[in-house]
C-alpha cells in the first residue's frame, strides 16, 4: 500500500523512515500522474519491506512542494536517511523505476 | 522467443487503432508501449476536433476508451522499450517476404508484420540553461505543470496549434502568459489564434527567439533576441514552456526503414515503409497533419494492410 503523505506527516514518514522512500509528487489534474499511478501501486506491493512508496498531492501540500522546488509533475524523489538520493521528472515505465530503485537498494 | 502475427510499437491513438483492427481480424497481436498509454494525445487537454464529440473529449478519456475497445477484441499489451528491430535472415522460401524480428530491452519477440506507431517527442530549444532547469521551471507539458504556476509569470515558446493551445491553458492559472514566436504571425488554426489574441492575460513577443534560460536552482527568466533588430532583452519568468515542434521516436530504426532528413518514416498510401511487412502510422510518419483523427485513420489502414500481408504469408 502506498502511503498518503502530507505536510504534517512528511518528516515522520519520509525523512525519519528506516526504509528508503519513493515519493510521487502528483495532482489530480495531471494526466501522466494518473497514468503512472498503477505502476506505483505495483511497485509498493512488490517492494514491500524493502522500500516505501508515498504519494504527495502538490495542491494540498504547498510547504513540502515548495521545499523541494517541484515545478513539473509527476516528480519522483527517492529519499534515504532523510536525504534526496535521486530525482526524476515525468512518467516512466516500471522497468525504469526498477533500475533507479535497484541502484539505491544495492548500496 | 514469443511469436506473433503482428507487433505494434507504440500505444498512442495510431498504435491502439491498428491493434483494434488487427485484433478484430483475429491476428495474434502484441502492442509494446515504453512509457504510458495514450501517447501525446493522453496529455492533451480537451480534444475539440475529434469527430463525434461535439462538446470535446479529454485526451486521457479518449485513449482509455480506445485501449479498452482494443483489449476487448484480444489485443495483448505489454510495457517495454524496443531497442532494436532487425530482419531475420533471407527466408528459406525464395520470393516470399522476409520475416521480421524485434529485440526488446529484456525479451525478444518475432512477428510476421510490424507496425511502427512510436510517435514523437517535444523538440528542445538547445540553449544554455534548458537542460539544467528541466523540472525547475522548464517544461514541455503545460497540462502537466501549468497549475503549479498559479499567479506567476510564464512564457511559451512557439507559434503553432500546440503552442497557442498550451498558452491559452496556462493563462487560466498564470498571472501573465507571454508567447514568444520567431515570426510576426501565428501558424495556429484561426479559431485558436482569435482566442489567444483576445485573451487579456496573454502577451506576444514577435520575431524573437529564446537564446538562454536564466536561473540557478530555478528559472528566473529568459534571454530573448529580436531577429529583426538583433537586440537582446530579458523577460522575467518562473516558467518556460517549450512548444517548438517535435522529433520522431525513430532512433532505434535507423538503417532499417527509409526516413526523411528529420527521421520521420516514409510510407506509401497503404502505410507500408521501404521494407515489405513493416508499416508506420501516426505522428511518426512523414505527412502534413498530425492529429488524433489522422493517427486513427492511418492506424486502421496500417492494421488492415498488415493483416493482408500476414494472410499472404500464411496462405503462401
Amino acid at each position: 500500500m502506498e502511503i498518503v503523505l502530507n505536510d504534517e506527516n512528511f518528516e515522520e514518514e519520509v525523512l525519519k523512515s528506516e526504509l528508503p522512500v519513493l515519493v510521487d509528487f502528483w495532482a489530480e489534474w495531471c494526466p501522466p500522474c494518473l497514468m503512472v499511478a498503477p505502476v506505483l501501486e505495483e511497485i509498493s506491493r512488490d517492494y514491500a519491506g524493502r522500500l516505501k512508496v508515498g504519494r504527495l498531492n502538490v495542491d494540498e501540500n504547498i510547504l513540502t512542494t515548495t521545499k523541494y522546488g517541484i515545478r513539473s509533475i509527476p516528480t519522483f524523489i527517492i529519499f534515504k536517511d532523510g536525504k534526496v538520493l535521486g530525482q526524476t521528472v515525468g512518467a516512466m515505465p516500471r522497468e525504469a523505476f526498477e533500475v533507479k530503485i535497484g541502484e539505491i537498494l544495492n548500496e | 522467443m514469443s511469436e506473433y502475427d503482428v507487433i505494434i510499437i507504440g500505444g498512442g491513438p495510431a498504435g491502439l487503432t491498428a491493434g483494434l483492427y488487427t485484433a478484430r481480424s483475429k491476428m495474434k497481436t502484441l502492442l509494446l508501449e515504453k512509457m504510458v498509454f495514450g501517447g501525446q494525445a493522453a496529455i492533451a487537454t480537451t480534444i475539440e476536433n475529434y469527430p463525434g464529440f461535439p462538446k470535446g473529449i479529454e485526451g486521457i478519456d479518449l485513449m482509455n476508451r480506445t485501449r479498452e475497445q482494443a483489449e476487448k477484441y484480444g489485443l495483448e499489451i505489454k510495457s517495454g522499450e524496443v531497442v532494436k528491430v532487425s530482419l531475420s535472415s533471407e527466408d528459406e522460401r525464395s520470393g516470399s517476404p522476409l520475416e521480421k524480428k524485434i529485440v526488446k530491452t529484456s525479451e525478444e519477440y518475432k512477428a510476421i508484420a510490424l507496425i511502427m506507431a512510436t510517435g514523437t517527442k517535444p523538440r528542445k530549444l538547445v540553449v544554455p540553461g534548458e537542460e539544467r532547469l528541466i523540472g525547475r521551471g522548464v517544461s514541455y507539458c503545460a497540462t502537466c505543470d501549468g497549475p503549479l504556476f498559479k499567479n506567476r509569470k510564464v512564457v511559451v515558446v512557439g507559434g503553432g496549434d500546440t503552442a497557442v493551445e498550451e498558452a491559452l491553458f496556462l493563462s487560466r492559472f498564470a498571472e501573465k502568459t507571454t508567447l514568444i514566436h520567431r515570426r510576426d504571425e501565428l501558424r495556429a488554426t484561426k479559431i485558436i489564434q482569435e482566442r489567444a489574441i483576445s485573451n487579456p492575460k496573454m502577451e506576444f513577443v514577435w520575431k524573437s527567439i529564446v537564446t538562454e534560460v536564466l536561473g540557478e536552482a530555478e528559472v528566473k527568466g529568459v534571454k530573448v533576441r529580436n531577429l529583426e533588430t538583433g537586440k537582446d532583452l530579458i523577460l522575467e519568468t518562473k516558467g518556460v514552456f517549450v512548444c517548438i515542434g517535435t522529433v520522431p521516436n525513430t532512433e532505434f530504426l535507423k538503417g532499417v526503414v527509409e526516413m526523411d532528413g528529420e527521421g520521420f518514416i516514409i510510407t506509401d498510401e497503404n502505410m507500408e515503409t521501404s521494407i515489405k511487412g513493416i508499416y508506420a502510422c501516426g505522428d511518426v510518419r512523414k505527412k502534413l497533419l498530425r492529429q488524433v483523427v489522422t493517427a486513427c485513420g492511418e492506424g486502421a489502414t496500417a492494421g488492415f494492410a498488415a493483416g493482408q500481408y500476414v494472410g499472404k504469408w500464411k496462405g503462401g
